[in-house]
């Protein structure tokens, strides 16, 4: 069991009288990238938030990266990176204080911070950027930025939360790109996106519906199972079966 | 009488061009679609039509209505839904209602039947605040408010962007049950499927249109064939294929690579073979709107 | 006018639903009030001060006794000379300094006239002020008595060494002010606020995408307003009355349509404000440095204005707080009608009118 990067059993939260997370179980092993998906207020925040250690369950037990969500959230939040479409970088720093200060967050040194930065800014093709302000950069590539960003203390897993809002089919391509070569070298991404197609490039995916997970298998397996031509299908049918 | 022309509109903040040369009309009872990435300009454009923003340059007519010069009886006569939701988060779904039928002069039962359909899925939860329903049921509110009065065109900005699949389906549907009414609609969307579901639509990019046809005639004139290629190992087989100077585009949709060559297939073929690719499957596939619209944006990126 | 009530209905919602800031607003005046009011009654038992008595005669004697037999003053050293005088203050204790002249009970008899001197540490000045007021009282009460004795129309001249506002007849001061900066706060801050808030929601988009003539956007967000406002004076001023037992000596009507009008000017600034910015958070940050720092500072509220450096004098003059603190001692405390506070009144009218005029030439029926 120790290549599992996520293990979650029974993971439940309770608000209130409201379950946002009703008794989830999976696993996600090291260098997976699983889609994590679900209707608007389906508990995929939630359930985001505790394996980040933000949220305490009400029950049930989860590890991350090896770590209990429960005791050891410190260690949790030191391998994990995470990006969100809302919330991402500071518009008014520059490319390289971005990094600069999220190198230093993570503790890094200032030589590695300098190598990272030198290498990262590379591989976007952003050296010429590096001294603009992020809010002058098109939304595209601080998407881009923001995941690298998220990857600069090479932790194990990643979370994205809704990444690829509002960019474009090429640049969207591109992120998935990033995506993909950061699963490569084994880590492992926990993905949330409302496009269905993206759902696909996922090796596997689990579909959340009110608080409970319903379906979880590779794309293949749940088109197959739900005798679907597409993700989009699949997704229909079972959000659906709940009204 | 066209509900909406548009003729060589321009407008720029300072060093962005947010809007380049866009004409277009929208005609009697059309659902016409602007479709395009954040930063195309679309809100731009909407704010242009209804009045909120001045062009620099070229004219735009609503319902035969100057967007300038009569822009008070513009302003009575069309609906409007903004990109962001945009109603009190504090006020209950009632009150919201209530409140924009009467500052446009109207009543809710007046116009009901217009927005019945709709209003019948959120009033279960009528007493609720705004701001505590779901992304769905607020596009839901949202809409019902901009038909309250009910407008002789409607425009909706991005009324599906973050809201779930599910949602996004029955605010589709709901359009076209409303289409049948004969109101004109104007509606964007970020979502590149979502543009079969016009009657015509304008593909942006950075303020400019690139081009403007039915869903149909747009996937009609891609004009190369498209295979759909995958294998166990995508993304090897995706910087394989990229690192072939015969292909010409390779890109990841859903389940498949689409790819489009500038050689025979065979040659493809060829090159992957010794690869050692497991599971590799090749096969023709038809196009869409994406690979349209991935397709202008090469272009005009090759222009630039 | 329906859309108008509708309007006006929406933004009574929108008050009433947020708890906290409620609470903020009537929780504030209330506050403030117990705080300053018994901040100051507080500070004047007991305090410390000085006496250097030239004359040692029974007539100075009686003097100092009838000072400290009051709980107000405590003599905490008899000088012997000017030049202790200095360190006394510098010591810090001593708060206040009787000095008598040699041969009072000469100048007294003789004369007709006497002169104490009073010093003050003005670096507090609304302490030394206060302080000044009571001592300054209970020589007059001194002077009454001996009056009454000899029979002999009797003045003692207390000459003073510290510019005070002449027309403080007590510790009411702090009724006045904090009625300026609530009404500043509520008024002001609050709707421009509130109309921001609209901007930043995005919903100010389709009030203008709607047949709504600005004048009524404006006017149905800012008339709950003037009613919250108003009710706050009431509260304040019963406050006063109740609790403090402060005066009101001129016309009660005159006094709440001032509050009203000062309502009105403030609440013109709060439009002039939202006008000029798009956020929330500008709008705050203008509201309290732009205004309610200088509303505190300047507008003789904790600081006497005639002791401040004459630049300072001026530039007090264009902050309607100043003007209303004036007609608000004056009503209260003097008994002034409005024959009295005419110009300050109009001064303050002219104020609204020009806020309004340049706001509605500013606000905008497009979005940029």
């Amino acid at each position: 069991m120790n290549n599992y990067s996520i293990v979650t059993k029974d993971l439940t939260k309770r608000f209130g009288s409201f379950t946002a997370t009703d008794a989830i179980t999976f696993e996600v092993g090291q260098g997976e990238i699983f889609g994590f998906l679900g209707a608007n207020g389906a508990g995929k925040t939630t359930a985001m938030r505790m394996l980040c250690g933000l949220l305490k369950p009400s029950s049930g037990e989860a590890k991350v990266a090896g770590y209990d969500i429960y005791t050891q959230t410190e260690q949790i939040k030191k391998r994990i990176g995470y990006m969100s479409q809302k919330f991402s970088l500071y518009e008014d720093l520059t490319v390289k204080e971005n990094i600069r200060f999220y190198g230093g967050i993570y503790g890094l040194s200032n030589q590695q911070i300098k190598e990272k930065t030198h290498a990262l800014l590379d591989r976007l093709q952003l050296e010429k950027e590096a001294r603009q302000l992020v809010s002058s950069l098109p939304l595209g590539w601080k998407q881009k930025l923001s995941f690298s960003i998220a990857l600069l203390h090479d932790p194990s897993i990643v979370f994205l939360d809704e990444p690829t809002g509002g960019v474009d089919p090429i640049t969207r391509r591109q992120f998935w790109d990033l995506i993909y070569e950061s699963a490569d070298k084994g880590v492992t991404i926990f993905v949330t996106t409302h496009y269905m197609d993206e759902a696909e490039y996922c090796n596997r995916i689990s579909i959340m519906v009110d608080g409970k997970i319903k379906a979880l298998d590779t794309p293949a397996g749940l088109k197959k199972q739900f005798n679907a031509e597409s993700m989009n299908d699949v997704f229909l049918q079972l959000a659906r079966a709940k009204s | 009488m066209l509900p909406i022309v548009v003729e060589h509109i321009h407008k720029s903040f300072g060093d962005l061009k947010a809007l380049h040369d866009i004409s277009f009309t929208v005609n009697e009872g059309e659902l016409f679609g602007l479709i395009g990435p954040d930063g195309a300009g679309k809100s731009t454009l909407f704010r242009i039509l209804t009045t909120l923003l001045l062009a620099d340059k070229g004219n735009a007519t609503v319902n035969g209505l100057d967007v300038v010069k009569q822009y008070r009886t513009i302003r009575r006569e069309v609906g409007y839904m903004p990109g962001r939701f945009s109603l009190y988060q504090d006020l209950t779904i009632e009150e919201n209602l209530n409140f924009f039928a009467t500052i446009f002069n109207t009543t809710v039962e007046e116009n009901y039947d217009l927005i019945k359909d709709i209003y019948e899925q959120i009033a279960p939860f009528a007493k609720r605040p705004a701001g505590k329903l779901s992304g769905g049921m607020k596009q839901k509110l949202a809409l019902c408010c901009a038909l309250v009065h009910k407008p002789k065109v409607l425009f909706l900005d991005e009324p599906t962007t973050g809201v779930d699949p599910v949602s996004r389906k029955e605010f589709w549907d709901m359009l076209r049950r409303l289409k049948t009414k004969g109101i004109p609609i104007l509606v964007s969307t970020p979502y590149m499927d979502e543009a079969i579901l016009c009657d015509r639509v304008a593909l942006m990019q950075k303020g400019a249109i690139m081009q403007i046809n039915t869903p149909a005639n747009i996937v009609a004139g891609f004009g190369m064939p498209v295979w759909a290629m995958k294998a166990d190992n995508m993304y090897r087989l995706i910087r394989d294929l990229r690192a072939f100077e015969g292909v010409y585009s390779c890109y990841a949709f859903g389940e498949y690579l689409h790819v489009t060559v500038n050689t025979e297939l065979e040659n493809v073929k060829a090159y992957l073979a010794p690869l050692g690719h497991e599971g590799l499957e090749i096969k023709p596939a038809k196009p869409g709107i994406e690979d349209a619209f991935m397709q202008l944006m090469q272009e005009q990126n090759e222009l630039a | 006018m329906q859309q108008f009530f509708v309007f006006v209905r929406k933004e009574c919602y929108h008050i009433f639903r947020d708890k906290r800031t409620l609470l903020i607003l009537f929780g504030m005046p209330l506050v403030l009030i117990i705080l300053f009011g018994f901040a100051i009654t507080n500070e004047i038992h007991h305090a410390q001060i000085a006496v250097l008595d030239q004359s040692r005669d029974s007539y100075s004697q009686r003097l100092v006794r009838k000072m400290t037999a009051s709980r107000y003053f405590e003599v905490n050293r008899y000088l012997s000379s000017y030049k202790e005088i200095g360190p006394a203050f510098r010591q810090g204790d001593v708060k206040l300094v009787v000095v008598i002249p040699g041969r009072f009970a000469h100048s007294f008899e003789h004369e007709k006239v006497a002169a104490v001197q009073l010093l003050t540490d003005a670096s507090d000045p609304n302490t030394a002020t206060t302080l000044i007021n009571y001592a300054n009282a209970m020589i007059i009460q001194y002077q009454q008595e001996l009056t009454g004795e000899i029979k002999l129309p009797l003045t003692i001249r207390s000459e003073i060494q510290m510019v005070y506002n002449p027309s403080l007849k007590g510790v009411f001061l702090f009724v006045p002010g904090v009625m300026t900066l609530i009404l500043m706060l509520v008024s002001a801050m609050m709707t421009s606020i509130t109309i921001t808030r609209e901007k930043e929601l995005g919903t100010m988009e389709i009030l203008l995408v709607s047949p709504l003539k600005p004048v009524m956007i404006i006017a149905g967000k800012v008339v709950p307003y003037i009613v919250l406002s108003f009710i706050i004076s009431l509260i304040i001023l019963a406050m006063g009355t109740w609790v403090f037992a402060m005066p009101v000596k001129g016309s009660l009507l005159l006094l709440l349509l001032e509050c009203i009008l000062f309502g009105l000017t403030a609440l013109s600034l709060g439009i002039l404000i939202s006008s000029m910015t798009n956020s929330q958070q500008t709008a705050m940050m203008i509201s309290l440095m732009g205004l309610m720092l200088p509303t505190v500072l300047l507008s003789g509220f904790v600081f006497p204005l005639e002791s401040m450096p004459k630049p300072l004098q001026v530039v007090a003059n264009v902050l309607p707080a100043k003007w209303f603190n004036i007609i608000l001692k004056d009503v209260m405390l003097k008994g002034a009608g409005l024959r009295q506070v005419w110009m300050p009144t109009a001064i303050l009218c002219g104020m609204t009118v020009f806020f309004l005029a340049v706001s509605i030439r500013k606000f905008k029926i497009r979005l940029s």
